[in-house]
This record gives structure tokens, C-alpha cells and sequence, in this order.
């Protein structure tokens, strides 16, 4: 599922403002935490890396294991094997999966950001004809589903000569309305129009003003926007699922080949899950407090 | 005017248009171009391998309407789709109301929630099919702890249906607290204030302050929660891999209409049909979003 991850349920109202104001915004600390309060949350955690935490169980034990009763609750010592019969095992070519994911997901993000501050910052900062019917459109794409359009998607790649190669997994990606928007929001309260006009003034011009005042300002929210892109574009799975050569897939087509086998090694299929899982939750968690921000933050601005 | 002032002019004249152009182009292509021409395929035979075989006008929509799969998919979308939302809008409701308050270690909290969010649904639906495997699944022996019998969980619809839901909400309801807590924190204090010195109970502040501010934001969730849904396609694909992967189980009991739509696709090689299923979904999800926003939109009179 492609998915906006941020609310743009109010930004009707801020295209009537001329200047984005920022809204005084106070916490409501309505209550202290009760201990009942911390116990909730412990739970809502615990249900939140249960799964995961069985899957690294799963992923370090014997395949025999998956049929022990009671169910095994601790990790076992045959990781770094079972990691090794990913990479052997003959159906699935992991390796050259996770570097394709790696590929697929980079480009992506880097169109999506450039092209994303590109047209943020004419939306925030320039003045033209249309710009306001230009940007509810861009909201609008968020609400279209455009995977039902799969049918013909697949008869396009077909005629650019681009059916199974990994072009044809990126192409659909290159740019998203969520980051336009996201962009969008950014600029108009981390951009000082003084800065703009100053630059106007000593005779840049418009796409010099963006590469060398703008787009050096927005290192923060290129930050959170390209982890969210990348994320997103790693975790897809429907479109390359569909569209990429069996011999060629990404690594989330991989794990569901390697599951779907005849005779399925839970520990190997595991240990695979977890390959393509930690990598992108340990950067999740690193950059937890950015993207959080970045989650919150990007929908009340405007 | 000199010409230098000109050029200048047109510059800065164009330069939006251009800025603005390649998402426009690119999302033209690859989005909107292919979802229209869903429409003009629709109304063809056309298949995987022969292209084009001619113009059928409506025959593929009479088809689909007696089409007893097609309608098993739609009820099955349709039921995982509520048996996941309305739990997942609650709890992330609530979830919103906990982590609101004044907490030691924020950011541990807020990102132990959505920890999940970042887990690819591949991963979700391989996982959460071996918690829920009949004989050596996690699930079953924990409800065994109560003397409950194993569930065959992805042979029964009911069991089936709520264990994708399951999946779902696994992976969206934190992200979605943390929406709602956004718009909790931006609702003014004084309106509290106020409402506390007129002697309103918290339950009543709630009803009356709480969710009418958060309309926009519910709304918000609840359409993105929608286009979704009724897309849902790859935790059920997962749940039961295998050859037969994409007719949801043996008796297709929790196949989805995405799923259908992608086995008339490639399996049956019918893109003419499978481009009428897409455009009917098209409209389901266009229909569930004005009933949507007609649902949401009563809560202002919420009083």
C-alpha cells in the first residue's frame, strides 16, 4: 500500500492564508501519567516488537525446532548458520535481491527528494497563476489509488521494453504528492522571504536561489523525507511482486518466493525476514526522533 | 526594455511552471494515465499475450456482476476491512488519549508504537503466518493455555478474516496514534481551561472538544485507512503462500477483489476483465469515501 504519512485534512483552510502563520501551539498536558498509564504502554510495545522478536527466535534456531511444543520463547545459537543458507540456497538469489531493493529504493529517493524540494519550494515561495488549483492537484494524487491502474502500467512497461528489469519497479515512484506537499510545508516556515528577495535583488535567478539559498536549508526535512521514501520503496511489494522478472526480484519478492516453497524451511525463511526487516527498523530507530517529528510535525504546520 | 530585463522577466514568470512540471509529468505517465486507460481496457477482450481483441462494450461488467467470486472477494475485503478499521481507529484513538500525557521518556514510547510501520508487510504476513499455523503456531498454544481448541486459521473465513486484520492493525494502529496525537496536541488548551471552569466532566470535554477538533484528522485517517483496505492484497497473499497463493485459500475464503483482480490479471491472462474489476473497485473505494466523509462530518454535531 502506497500511503501519505501525513495528514493533509487541513490544509483547505491554509490555502486561503496568504502567509503560513505559525499556529500557537501549547501541549495540552492534560494529565500526569498514572503507573496504569506506563502499564498500557508497556503492553502496546511489547505487542508492537513481539512479532519480531519471535521472528529473530525463529530465525536462530534449527528448523526442527518450529515443531517443538511448547513453542520455543528464546533465541537460539544458529543465526550466522541460518544466514548462511540464505545466501546458498539455490532457489533465490538473495544477495543479488537486497542489492536490487538497495538500488530501486535509492533512486527513488533521490528523485523524490530533488524533485519534491523543486516544486515545494515554487509552492511556498513563488507566485503564479494557478498555484493554488496546481496544489490542491498534488493533493489530490494522495487520494488516488493509483494501483488499480496496475493493468496498463504492466502494458506500458511492455512498450518501453522495460517489462521485468528494475526500471520498470522504479519508474511508478519517481514522485509522490506526499513529498511535494511535505516539501511544501517545510519551506513556507524554514524559508524567510527576506532571505528570497535578498537573493532576488543582488540578480540570481530562480533555480539559483533554489540550489544554493534553499535547498542547502532544507537539510532536515530532506532527512525525514528521504528516510520515508526509502523506507516506503524497501517495503513495497505488490507492484515489483507483479512486474519483475522471477530471476531478478527485490527482496521482499524474494522472502515471499522463499515462503512459498514446496518444502518451506521456516528457519531459513526466517532468517531471511530478518534480513530484510533489521537493517531498515535498527535506521528507524536510530533516526526514531527525526521521522517521529517528521510524522507529527509535517501535517499541523500549515 | 532592454532584452537582459526581458529574459530576467520570463524567467521568473516560467520558473514555477517548470519547478512544478516533472511531478505533474511523471505522475501523469505512471499514475494517472494508466488508471484512466483501465477504463478503455475495461471495455475489451484483451489478454496478457494476444493485446487487444476487440471491443466488447459492457460485457465484461454484465460478466462481472454474475460473477459469484467476484462478489466472495468483495465480501471478503469488505469484512477484513471493518473487522481491522474500526478496532484500529479506536485503539489508535486511545493510544493518542495515553500517550498525551505527561510522560518520562517520550520518544522511547512514541517510537516503540510505530516500530511496526517500518516492518515491510512481506515480512508482517510471513510472520503472522507461522504465529498463526494450526499445528505449531504461537497462537494456538497460547489460547491453548485456556483450554481453547487449535483454530484452523487460515482454512475458516471467520478465523481467516480475523487474523489478517490482525496483521493490519499490527502495522497501522500506532502510526495512526501518532497522527491523532499530533492533532490532539494542537487542539487549544483554553478550550480545556474553560470547559473545566464550566464544570465539564472529562468524558463530556472529550465528546465536546476532543473529537470535533480532531475531525479533520480522523477523517484523514480514516480515508487513507480506506484506499487500503479495500486494496488489501499482499497479507492475504501471504497467509497461505504456496502455488495456489493468489485464490485465498482452498475454497477462497479469504481472497480479496485485489488479489482476484491480479489472478484474472495473470493467471487467467483476461486484462480486459481484470481492468473491470480495478474499475469497480475504483468506485467502491470513491462510494466508501463519501460515505466516509459523511460519517465523519456528523461528529461536528456531536454536542
Amino acid at each position: 500500500m502506497t500511503t501519505p504519512l501525513i495528514p493533509v485534512a487541513t490544509v483547505a483552510q491554509d490555502l486561503d492564508e496568504p502567509e503560513p502563520v505559525r499556529r500557537r501551539r501549547r501541549r495540552v498536558r492534560s494529565r500526569k501519567a498514572s503507573p496504569l498509564t506506563y502499564l498500557v504502554l508497556v503492553f502496546v510495545v511489547l505487542a508492537s516488537i513481539g512479532p519480531l522478536y519471535y521472528m529473530l527466535v525463529m530465525a536462530s534456531r534449527p528448523n526442527s525446532d518450529i515443531t517443538s511444543n511448547p513453542p520455543p520463547l528464546t533465541p537460539g545459537d544458529q543465526l550466522g548458520e541460518n544466514v548462511t543458507r540464505v545466501f546458498d540456497n539455490p532457489d533465490v538469489v538473495f544477495a543479488q535481491a537486497l542489492l536490487n531493493s538497495l538500488m530501486v529504493s535509492a533512486v527513488a529517493t533521490l528523485t523524490v527528494v530533488t524533485l519534491s524540494s523543486l516544486a515545494g519550494f515554487a509552492f511556498a515561495k513563488l507566485r503564479f497563476r494557478g498555484k493554488n488549483i496546481f496544489l490542491l492537484a498534488v493533493i489530490g494524487t494522495m487520494m488516488v489509488p493509483v494501483q488499480l491502474g496496475l493493468v496498463p502500467l504492466y502494458m506500458l512497461m511492455g512498450w518501453l521494453g522495460l517489462a521485468g528489469s528494475l526500471w520498470s519497479a522504479v519508474l511508478p515512484f519517481l514522485v509522490t504528492g506526499f513529498g511535494v506537499f511535505f516539501m511544501r510545508q517545510y519551506v513556507s516556515q524554514a524559508i524567510p522571504d527576506e532571505l528570497i528577495e535578498a537573493a532576488r535583488v543582488d540578480g540570481a535567478s530562480t533555480f539559483r536561489i533554489f540550489a544554493q539559498v534553499v535547498f542547502p536549508a532544507l537539510r532536515p526535512a530532506v532527512a525525514v523525507l528521504g528516510l520515508l521514501t526509502f523506507m516506503e520503496r524497501w517495503n513495497d511489494f505488490m507492484w515489483p511482486y507483479l512486474t519483475l522478472a522471477p530471476e531478478n526480484p527485490t527482496v521482499q519478492v524474494a522472502l515471499s518466493r522463499l515462503s512459498g516453497g514446496y518444502y518451506t524451511d521456516q528457519a531459513l525463511v526466517m532468517a531471511g525476514t530478518l534480513l530484510a526487516t533489521v537493517p531498515l527498523v535498527l535506521v528507524f530507530i536510530l533516526f526514531g526522533r527525526r521521522i517521529v517529528g517528521g510524522i507529527m510535525e509535517g501535517g499541523l504546520k500549515g | 526594455m532592454h532584452l537582459r530585463d526581458r529574459l530576467a522577466r520570463l524567467e521568473i514568470s516560467s520558473a514555477p511552471y517548470l519547478f512544478i512540471a516533472p511531478f505533474f509529468v511523471l505522475f501523469g505517465i505512471f499514475g494517472l494515465f494508466p488508471l484512466g486507460y483501465t477504463l478503455w481496457v475495461s471495455l475489451h477482450d484483451w489478454s496478457l499475450l494476444g493485446g487487444n481483441e476487440g471491443w466488447v462494450g459492457f460485457a465484461n461488467y454484465t460478466e462481472l456482476v454474475s460473477d459469484d467470486y467476484f462478489w466472495n472477494s468483495l465480501l471478503n475485503t469488505f469484512a477484513i476491512f471493518l473487522i481491522a478499521t474500526i478496532p484500529q481507529i479506536l485503539a489508535a484513538l486511545a493510544l493518542a488519549q495515553v500517550l498525551n500525557s505527561s510522560l518520562r521518556a517520550l520518544t522511547f514510547w512514541r517510537i516503540g508504537v510505530i516500530i511496526p510501520t517500518a516492518t515491510s508487510i512481506a515480512a508482517v504476513g510471513i510472520i503472522f503466518a507461522m504465529m498463526f499455523s494450526r499445528d505449531f503456531g504461537i497462537v494456538n498454544w497460547f489460547i491453548g493455555l485456556f483450554g481453547v481448541e487449535p483454530i484452523a486459521w487460515n482454512q475458516e473465513r471467520l478465523p481467516s478474516w480475523l487474523a489478517i486484520a490482525t496483521m493490519v492493525d499490527w502495522r497501522w494502529t500506532g502510526y495512526n496514534a501518532l497522527i491523532l496525537l499530533a492533532a490532539l496536541q494542537a487542539v487549544p488548551k483554553e478550550l480545556y481551561e474553560s470547559a473545566r471552569l464550566d464544570g465539564a466532566s472529562a468524558l463530556r470535554q472529550f465528546r465536546s472538544i476532543t473529537i470535533p477538533m480532531l475531525r479533520p484528522t480522523l477523517m484523514f485517517v480514516v480515508t487513507v485507512a480506506t484506499i487500503g483496505g479495500i486494496q488489501l492484497f499482499t497479507e492475504p497473499l501471504l497467509f497461505n503462500p504456496g502455488a495456489n497463493a493468489i485464490t485465498g485459500g482452498d475454497t477462497r475464503q479469504f481472497q480479496t477483489s485485489a488479489m482476484y483482480l491480479v489472478e484474472q490479471a495473470f493467471t487467467g491472462q483476461r486484462f480486459g476483465y481484470a481492468a473491470t474489476v480495478a474499475w469497480i473497485l475504483f468506485a467502491v473505494i470513491v462510494v466508501v469515501s463519501i460515505v466516509n466523509s459523511l460519517l465523519v462530518r456528523r461528529i461536528r454535531s456531536v454536542d
